[in-house]
Order: structure tokens, then sequence, then C-alpha cells
């Protein structure tokens, strides 16, 4: 039940605690549309909708946990952080959020702050700060590559399952006392499965796509860019086929 | 899998709620959420009133009410959550048929149960009425940024696209002696989501190509033609509803 209490509903976090990440989720947006801007070009645009899309499915596609009582879906974060960048990777989890609060209940529409804050902000934040980091430490192989998405894609799911609880100590709407490290322990436990799972289906996807296309990952084109020799960069990760 | 989902909530119809523009719908109910929300969880009758709310207008849409509560499932784990709040929950407790429960937790259930499912219910009228593709025009016509609206456009064509690349490669899977159950059709599943995903780009950037050079600029067109924005009259009529949730909510304020 943990795994879709990442989309928060109505109800569970008070409404001043609420505003405040509403007010902060939209200031963080609008940066994202700001910069996302300059991303967005014609080859950009057709896969951020196609990331957005993946998402949306996946986010659909529960898979069972131990039991039939815990199901989890991924999130998507780390994909779109690696497929589309920072910018409009957190723009496209966050559409799918919006249409999914609209249209299908999924996640309170008052709570929707919150919930883009978690999954769309701090997730893809926190990809994209490790894929960062990793690209350049990692050798430049389609097995590093695999390993900065699995961390990544970990990584980000438990940290937005952290901000749940961040959000849930301070404006909890039911006092759980000594109950809330207890709560804090599960989130992360059946996070930390969700993200496995997360993990290799972001690095599998990433790696497919980096073998095939490399000019349509975003994360590669960031690496290229310096004047340093782009080409053995491009041909170590593009170049295994 | 979601197979479908983008048209499985619409339901045809030419009731007068399904008649008022996206936009009026969206804004209302957005409205309409954050007064149940803003709602002291200790009014019990407000939300009474919400729910009575929800059932006129259900009734108006002719939309079920099996359809809106078979629908509302999704749901569940926060009930679940909720029903686990009054054994979690600290402070004074009291006696509820032998068991000590917390009274903190009671309400904190309560809360979440009400409030969930009466926003579930506004979602799942505002999807039952409204299409997809009207829910982005809505969007639009409310200053939402372009880039969002664009990759909302975006995201909800290539749903179809890759749900049903994906499912033909799941048949082509068990067609060849695959069983997908539990966790193992994780194997199968990440296998092919690699492939899946390039198929689904590469039939995607063909379609943006040929929109591209028939002059697409990152709108529909149906948007910029205006045709079918709401009138004033419009705007009144849906703001009936959000404006009693809000009176409700107001007095409830007032009188707990």
């Amino acid at each position: 039940m943990e795994a879709l209490a990442m989309h928060i509903s109505n109800g569970i976090i008070d409404g001043p605690v609420a505003a405040v990440f509403a007010a902060f989720a939209l200031a963080a947006m609008t940066i994202c549309v700001l910069r996302g801007r300059r991303d967005l070009d014609d080859r950009l645009a057709p896969m951020a909708g196609l990331v957005a899309a993946f998402i949306f499915a996946v986010q659909m596609l529960n898979f069972p946990i131990f039991t039939a009582g815990v199901s989890g879906h991924l999130l998507g974060g780390a994909l779109a952080a690696m497929l589309v960048g920072p910018w409009v990777g957190a723009l496209c989890v966050a559409v799918v959020l919006i249409v999914q609060a609209l249209v299908f209940g999924d996640g309170g529409v008052a709570m929707l702050g919150l919930n883009i804050t978690n999954m769309a902000v701090l997730g893809t934040a926190a990809a994209y700060l490790l894929i960062a980091l990793l690209l350049r430490v990692l050798p430049r192989t389609p097995a590093g590559l695999g390993v900065t998405a699995f961390v990544s894609a970990l990584v980000s799911v438990v940290v937005a399952a952290m901000g749940f609880v961040v959000q849930y100590r301070l404006g909890g709407t039911t006092d759980l006392g000594g109950n809330l490290t207890g709560l804090a322990g599960t989130m992360a436990g059946v996070h930390l499965l969700i993200g496995i799972g997360e993990g290799l289906i972001t690095a599998t996807t990433v790696v497919t796509v980096a073998k095939v296309r490399p000019d349509l990952v975003y994360a590669l084109r960031g690496l290229r860019r310096p004047a340093h020799a782009p080409a053995p960069a491009v041909e170590a990760v593009g170049g295994v086929r | 899998m979601g197979a479908g989902h983008v048209h499985v909530l619409y339901r045809e119809s030419a009731s007068p709620v399904h008649r008022l523009p996206p936009e009026v719908k969206i804004a209302a109910m957005v409205a309409f959420t954050l007064a149940v929300v803003a709602t002291p969880r200790e009014a019990f009758w407000a939300f009474g009133g919400y729910a009575l709310l929800v059932a006129v207008v259900a009734a108006l849409a002719r939309v079920g009410p099996g359809w809106l509560l078979s629908r509302s499932l999704i749901e569940l784990p926060f009930v679940l959550f909720a029903f686990a709040l009054p054994f979690l929950g600290a402070g004074e407790r009291v006696d509820v048929f032998g068991l000590r429960l917390s009274t903190d937790g009671l309400l904190g259930g309560w809360n979440i149960v009400a409030k969930g499912t009466l926003g579930v219910l506004a979602s799942l009228l505002l999807a039952a009425t409204t299409t997809t593709r009207d829910l982005i025009i809505g969007l639009d016509r409310l200053r939402c940024p372009q880039i969002l609206t664009q990759i909302a456009t975006f995201m909800l064509r290539y749903l179809e696209v890759l749900v049903g690349e994906a499912r033909r490669m799941r048949v082509a899977r068990v067609s060849r002696g695959d069983d997908p159950r539990f966790l193992w059709q994780l194997r199968g599943f990440a296998a092919g989501v690699g492939a899946l995903f390039l198929r689904a780009f590469e039939r995607g950037e063909r379609v943006y190509l040929a929109m591209l050079s028939r002059g697409y600029t990152g709108r529909m067109p149906a948007v910029w033609q205006g045709a079918g924005a709401a009138t004033a009259g419009q705007w009144l009529v849906a703001a009936t509803v959000p404006v009693l949730a809000a009176t409700i909510a107001a007095t409830a304020v007032v009188l707990t």
C-alpha cells in the first residue's frame, strides 16, 4: 500500500503545508519551464512526449512485491532526467502527475504540489545530480552507463519516498508519535525494492537507446559538448552494437 | 497493463455537463476540491453536503453510481492507510468494540477517507464528461505554459502507440511460451522495454516531423481557432458548484 502512497491523496497532509509545497512546486516548475524552453528543440519535443507517455504507462503497470498486499509502480524521474535532461524531465513527470490527478483521481488535486515536489522535483533532481557525477567517474562503456542509470533511479525513488515522510512529519493530519520512524522505515524498505525494479528498467531502456541512437540521450549530449576529445566519448558508448 | 485507459473513462453523452467548455469544468473541479480539503474534519455534516453536490452533478452528467464507485477503487491503498491510523496514532485513546483506538487516528482516518473519496469522485466526473483532447484545450485556455500542454498532447498521442506496441510484443512473448506471472514477468518485460521505447520513438518522430512540415507550431489548431471558448454565462453556471462548496466550507470553519 505504501507504494501507491507516493501519490498523496486529499486529506493526508494538512492545508498550510500543502500550500507551502504547492508554492515551492510552482516556483520550481516556473524555472523548469524557462530553462526547458531552451532545451526543447525538434528532437527533444517528440522525445519529451514519448518519455511522458512511457512514464504514464509504467506508472499504471503495477508489479507485486512479496505478496499481493504490496504492489509498487515506477516513478520514471531518472529515465526522464537521462533522456530529456533535468528541466524537461521534471516537466514530463509533472505533466504525468497533473493528468493523473485531474482525470484519474490518482493523487488529490489539492496535494498536487506535494506530489510534484516529491516525484518531479526531488526525484528528478537527485537522479540528475547522480547521473552528472557518475557519468564522469565511471568508465564510458555500456556497463558504466547502465550502472549510472540503475543507481540514479534507485536513489531517486528512495529520495521521493523520503520526501513524503518529511512532508508527513511537517503536516500529517494524524500524529503518529513514535510510529513515524516506523513509517519512514517501511517507506524506505518498500521503495528500495521498487527502486531496484525501476533501476533495472531504466538501465535496460537507456542502454538500448544509447546503443542504437546515442544522439537521443540527453545525459550523453552534455558529455560530448566539452571540446576535449569529443569523439571517443561517443564511440565508447555508442560504438557497441 | 493500463490498456486504453485514455478513453475508457470518457462517457459519451450530450448532458449539460458534457456540453460545458473544458476550462470551466477544470476550474470548478479544482475549486471544489480545495474547498473540501479546507474543511475542518470535525464538521461531519459538511461532507454530507459535498457528497450531495457530487451526486447532483453526477445525475446531471448521467453518470451512474455503480460506474463511479467501481472506478474510485483506485483510492483503495489510501483507505487501507486510513484504517491503519486508529491503531498507529498517538494521543488519547477510546474504546471501540473492545479495541483501544487513538481518537486522533480515528479522526485522521475519517479525514483521509472523506476528503480522498470526494476528490476522486470529482476527478472521475471531470474525466467522464471531458475527453483528454478537450482537457488539454482547457488547460491551454487557462494559460497553462505551452511547453506543458505540448508535452501533454504528445503524451496522450504516444500513449496509444506505446500501449499498442507493448500489447503486440506481449502477445508475441506469450505465444512463444513465456508465462508472465508474478516477479518473473519483469525479466521478459525489461528485456523488451528498450526495443519498445525505440520503436515507439521512431514512429513518434516521423509523426512529429510530418506535423512540423504541415505548419505545426506547438499548438493544436482547435485552440487558436478559439471555437467554443467559455462564455460568461457558462462560467456562472459552472461556478455554482464550487461556490456552494465554498459556502459550506466557510460555514464549517466558522462553526468549529
